[in-house]
Parts: structure tokens; sequence; C-alpha cells
């Protein structure tokens, strides 16, 4: 395993920019997410410090070395892509050799019965090691297809969206497992995707990527509780958080500057108020099993709060409003900290 | 608007049983989810209502009246399916019209009507740009005022929102939620996510192979499940299930598990000893250093507020929704307290659910 660095890297299609002066440094044994809409870049990044496309600016290298100008095939990398593409009329067991039986590795029967089986214990498929690869079902056929990656053991693991054609359940399993497997190897992953909770839930750090350009990269604490701009806040958290304009709250201090506030749905504190004091006025509560959201009008905005349906609220209801841990955003939308 | 009343609806496609002998009423103006997996006969039952499937047997009764064998036109529905289907061509206002003009309305009344779907929605400064150039969302406002100009008895809605992405569904959730809650309309909606049906149902009827296994508002349907299926598809993370060989006593207030005694509601009935499965939503789950269960921490992920911690325990996998400040390291041995008085049972082998104080004090509906 190495790390990876991208300087400055920008990459244009004819006009349109799609990575934008990027740099990023992944250590050696970090698993990090770049997180991001459709046309963000993300892929573009991945493809990038695969070997895949060539950077009009900026160096990219692994493991110290600068491989800018090596081609896919010298850069010691692996690339998991979305749409898991095994060999049909192959076994299990020959799908995840494959890769080690290529003629400019060399590598040994004994060596690689030893390094499938163990990345079949790994992935729980040993059982179905002697089965035709059409006989698995999608789930199992995306671990095949990470497998064929972790057989080897390349300087960095590069993923597109490995997990997007699975349904939720199976989803939800292959991000544990995924996780485990990397703190297990201590493997480095660069991991491109749109869903915010794989981004929250496997990351060491999460990129968070606009537009081409990297706009924060931390820990996915950090982002959630400290978001650069309104864009982060509102990407990440679900429900999103809560964009209120700055004039609904004048009795509120804030910093001058400020004219939108972030609130997350748990630091909302909504008591029933008869008075002048109500603030807005319960419009739908949303029972969602775990927990229960209640939706505020405040002015023309939607608020969402987290409701305990012992308070006794119900929908026409006037409420208080008490903003607990604010996150101020001026004209811009960037953060201003107090 | 309407009450639509099914009746022993039964559906067969030459062997295969696509509805078996569905019975349910939706309140006037209630908003009720037909939700279950692919193939459960969701679709089927909602296209039988809407009259593009014929039952086998059984009936169909709109606003009281049998309109089992009516034509799809004459039955005064608006059947939505994917909420893009615009004729490209034409502007807002005329896509909107499309139907009073197909009903041969005149054009005053036209204009009036679509101005009142537009003012509804909020898309009256849309009305006179073509469809063409729309965000994806006002696309779909468009598509759903189509469909309100008519003011039909009822909507049945397919899976409506199933091309979004997830971001903008859970956008669209609220809105049609909103929508509904001004018109008014009795609504039927079919789809498999359950997150949807929780957030927009006043009534959930859960399917499985053909059959209504569940019919209950959101919460009763979370809280109190009545099979093993149910259970385990409500619910993100689902229910967490621990098996468990023994017998039950009614009166019985707790269950031995292996090792220790676990607390749950009072057991309504007498059974044999057999395999059973005690049921537990993530959220009810505590780390406790006096927990009977004792369980490995297999890894966590955080969400933020919360975080999901994944456990392994003689008795099976266990996922518990904990405070994110939650320090848990991988590896470390720790004891697991439920909340008793949320706790579910249920007969491994049929998957039904043992009558307990928590299963009977669910209000019947």
């Amino acid at each position: 395993m190495a790390d990876v660095a991208l300087h400055g890297v920008t990459k244009r299609f004819g006009d349109l920019t799609a990575v934008s002066d990027l740099s990023l440094f992944i250590r050696d044994g970090e698993f990090v997410v770049l997180l991001g809409p459709t046309g963000a870049g993300k892929t573009t990044t991945l493809r990038l410090v695969a070997g895949l496309e060539k950077p009009d600016v900026g160096r990219i290298a692994i493991a110290g070395h600068d491989v800018t100008k090596i081609p896919p095939a010298g850069r010691d990398v692996t690339f998991v892509f979305q749409q898991y593409s095994l060999y049909p009329h192959l076994t299990v067991y020959d799908n995840l050799a494959f890769p080690l039986r290529s003629p400019l590795r060399r590598v040994s029967e004994a060596e690689i019965k030893r390094k499938v089986g163990e990345v079949a214990e790994l992935l729980r498929i040993t059982a179905k090691l002697d089965n035709r690869a059409t006989k698995l079902s999608g789930g199992e056929m995306q671990r095949v297809a990470i497998g064929r990656a972790l057989v080897r053991q390349p300087a960095v693991y590069l993923m597109d969206e490995p997990l997007s054609s699975l349904d939720a359940k199976l989803r939800a399993e292959l991000r544990l497992e995924l996780k485990r497997i990397q703190q297990d190897l201590g493997a480095t992953i660069l991991y491109v995707t749109h869903d915010q909770i794989e981004a929250m839930t496997m990351a060491t750090r999460i990129g968070v990527i606009e537009h081409g350009r990297l706009v924060q990269v931390d820990t996915p604490r950090e982002i959630y509780e400290n978001p650069a701009n309104i864009h982060v806040a509102a990407r990440l958290g679900q429900p999103g958080i809560n964009l209120i304009p700055r004039e609904l709250f004048t009795e509120m201090p804030a910093p001058n500057a400020a004219t939108m506030i972030g609130v997350r749905t748990e630091h909302l504190k909504i008591s029933k108020s008869a008075n002048a004091a109500a603030k807005g006025r319960v419009t739908w509560i949303e029972h969602l099993g775990d927990r229960n959201h209640l939706h505020v009008k405040v002015g023309d905005n939607d608020v969402v709060t987290l409701a305990d349906l012992d308070a006794g609220l119900g929908v026409g209801d006037d409420v208080a409003i008490e903003v607990v841990q604010p996150l101020y955003f001026d004209r811009n939308g960037d953060r201003i900290t107090a | 608007m309407a009450e639509i009343r099914v009746d022993h609806l039964h559906k067969a496609f030459g062997d295969f049983i696509a509805v078996r002998d569905s019975s349910f009423t939706v309140g006037n103006g209630e908003f009720f989810c037909l939700l279950g997996p692919s193939g459960c006969g969701k679709t089927t039952t909602l296209r039988m209502i809407a009259g593009l499937e014929l039952p086998s047997s059984g009936h169909i009764m709109l606003g009281g009246e049998d309109v089992t064998f009516h034509r799809a036109a004459e039955r005064d529905i608006a059947f939505v399916f994917q909420l893009f289907a615009l004729y490209p061509h034409m502007t807002v206002r005329a896509n909107i019209g499309f139907p009073l003009k197909c009903q041969g309305m005149p054009k005053a009344e036209i204009r009036a009507s679509v101005e009142e779907a537009a003012r509804i929605l909020r898309i009256t400064h849309l009305l006179d740009l073509s469809v063409g150039g729309l965000a994806s969302g006002d696309r779909q406002r468009v598509a759903l005022g189509r469909s309100i100009v008519r003011k039909p008895k009822a909507f049945l809605m397919d899976e409506p929102l199933g091309a979004l992405d997830s971001e903008f569904r859970h956008i669209m959730t609220g809105e049609l939620r909103t929508l509904h809650n001004r018109l008014g309309a009795t609504t039927i909606y079919v789809t498999h996510d359950q997150l949807e049906a929780m957030a927009l149902a006043d009534k959930i009827a859960v399917m499985n192979r053909g059959v209504v296994e569940q019919l209950g508002t959101p919460r009763d349907i979370y809280e109190r499940p009545v099979s093993l299926f149910v259970a385990d598809f409500i619910g993100s993370p689902p229910m967490n299930f621990l098996d468990f060989h023994g017998g039950l006593r009614r009166g019985a207030t707790s269950v031995r598990l292996g090792e220790g005694a676990v607390i749950v509601p009072e057991v309504h009935e007498d059974l044999e000893a057999r395999d059973l499965v005690l049921g537990i939503r993530p959220e009810d789950v505590r780390l406790r250093e006096s927990g009977v269960v004792r369980g490995e921490v297999f890894g966590a992920e955080y969400l933020g507020t919360t975080q999901i911690v994944t456990l392994t325990t003689g008795h099976g996998t266990l996922r518990a929704r904990l405070p994110a400040d939650t320090a848990v390291r991988r590896g470390e041995r720790v004891g697991l307290e439920f909340r008793p008085e949320k706790l579910s049972l249920f007969d491994r082998s049929s998957g039904r659910a043992v009558r307990t104080a928590l299963l009977e004090g669910a209000p019947h509906g």
C-alpha cells in the first residue's frame, strides 16, 4: 500500500473544466471518499489517478513517484467499477485468480490458491468458489468483483460507486464489510460516490467536490459539524440541514454578515406557544418509526425538527422555536465562524 | 372525492396468483400506501382499481358504486405513472389543460381550471413557458397539475418518484404530502420504498406474495409488526432478529435467551417448545455492562447524529442505533440491554408474531 498525491490537477474536456486545480494527499492506509453530485468531477479524478485520463495541468504521485506520464499498467492501481464485469464462463475461483495469472506476474498456482482462498474467506464466498459466475446473486457477483481487486495488493484501490447497483439491504451489508476489509488490509482506497451515507460511514476522510473543485476535505464528523459552506452543510445529514433566513430570527445574536442560519434537525427545540412568541406552525408530522419529524412553517420556510410524540404537538399548533447550535453563512454561502 | 373499497379481490394470471383475496377500505381523503417488494401484487391491485386489469373475482367500490367491471375511462380516477410524461412541444398551460380539452370542456372553463391547478401547485408563473426548458422538479409539478385539473374522485399513483435520485425524491415526497393536505383527495400510492410509505401514508397495506400481510398506520406497522416479513421489510436498518429455542406460557413476562432472562411484553398465548425469534428495533438497544445478552462490536457506522453499531452475538447479528458520541471499539465485548416494552416475539417456522401485550395493544384498523 502507498500514499497518493494530486498536485494542482486540472482536466478539461473542450470548454468544460471537469477538474479544476485539485490538490489532495491520501495517506497510506487511508480510505478517502470523494462525495459530490453527478458531473462534479469525481469519476474524472479517479480516472486521472488510474491513468485513464491525462491531466492538462498538475502532477500525480503514487508512493512518492511522479506517475503523471506513466500509463495505467505501470501505476500499480486496481480499479473497481460500478457494474461488475465478471467472466461468465469461468468459475468464481477462476475469476478471482484471473488477475494473478497474467503472464506478467508469474504467480505460482500454489500461491494463487492461497491468495484466492484468503480473499474468498474475507468476503465470505468460500462456499461459492466452484460456482459459475452467472449462478451468483447480484450481491455475490459484486463481492467477487471486489475480491478480484483484492487478490492483488496494489499501491491503491480506486473504486467508482461499486455498491450503487445493489439493493439497499445488500449495500448496507457490503458497506460495513468493505470498511472492515480495508482496515484489516491497511489498504489505501480512493472511493467515489454521490451517496452521503456511504461517505459518512466508510471514509477516514471525505472530500466534498463541486464543479470540479474540492470544497472541503475532513473527517465525516468534522464535515458534519463544521461545514465550510452552505453547500457542504446541505450535502450531509438526513434529513438535510434547515436553512432559515437570518431576518426570521432577529432577536437572536448573530454575526453582522450572516444572512442564513443553518440548524440541524436535532438542534431545534420546539414548544407549544399560544402567544406572540410563536414562530411557526406545525404543518405535518412524519412518523418514520425510529424517529418522528415535525414539519414547521416559519415564514415561507419549511423547517424539520425531531419530535417527541409525547410532547403533545399536533398539526396546526403554533410553536416557539429555540435554536441550539446555529451555523452562520454569509451572502456567498460561506461559513462565518464567530 | 370518495371512499374506495376493495372486497375479496383476487387475480390469477394462468397458474400464477398475483393477488389473493385482498380486502381493504381507503377512507375518503386518506393517503393510502400499498407497500411491498416487487412481484407482491401491489401494482396489479392498483391496476384493477384503475380499471386497467379485470379481477378474477371480488369487487371494487368507488364512492359507494360498484365499478368492478366499468372501463377505466368511466371511473373518474386519475392515474399517475412516472411524473415525467409531458407533451414537450406544448406550453405548461396546454399540458395541464389537455385532459379537459379532450373532454370537450369550454375554453373559458379550461382556463379557469388550469389556473386554479397552477395556483395550488404554485406554478402560475410558469404557465406560458414551454415545458422543454423546465427543471425536473417543475416538470413534475406540471405532470401533477395535469392529473389534479380534472378533479377526479381519487388519485392512483404507481411509484411516481421511482425514477428520481434519492435526494430529490425526498423533496418530492414532502411536496406530494403537502399537496395531499391541500387537496384532501383520496389517494392510493404504490411503492417498494418503505421510507417513502412511512413518510407519506395515513395508512399502509404491506403486501407479500399477493396477500395483504398487515394493514395499519405507519406507527402501528413499525411498532407492532404481525409477521417476520413485515418486521424485516419496515425500518432502516430493519428489526434485529435473535433466534432462540423454548416454549411460552400465557402471562410470562420474560424469555430465556441462553445465558439469561430478557424482559418482554406480557405473553398472551401458550406455545409448545419451538424455534422462536426475539425482535428488537435498532433504537431499542443500549449498551449496559449488566445486559444479559453479550455481543462483540463488528463495526460502527457514523451517521451524524447517530451511529449504527453492528454486533455479533450468540443468537445472530444485531444492529444498534446509538448516539454518535458513544465510543465503541471494534472487537470490544459489550453487554446489551433492550427496551422491554418495545420487543416483539415471532414463531420462526410460521413467521407469525406471538400475541403479547404489545401486539394486542394495537388499535385495529
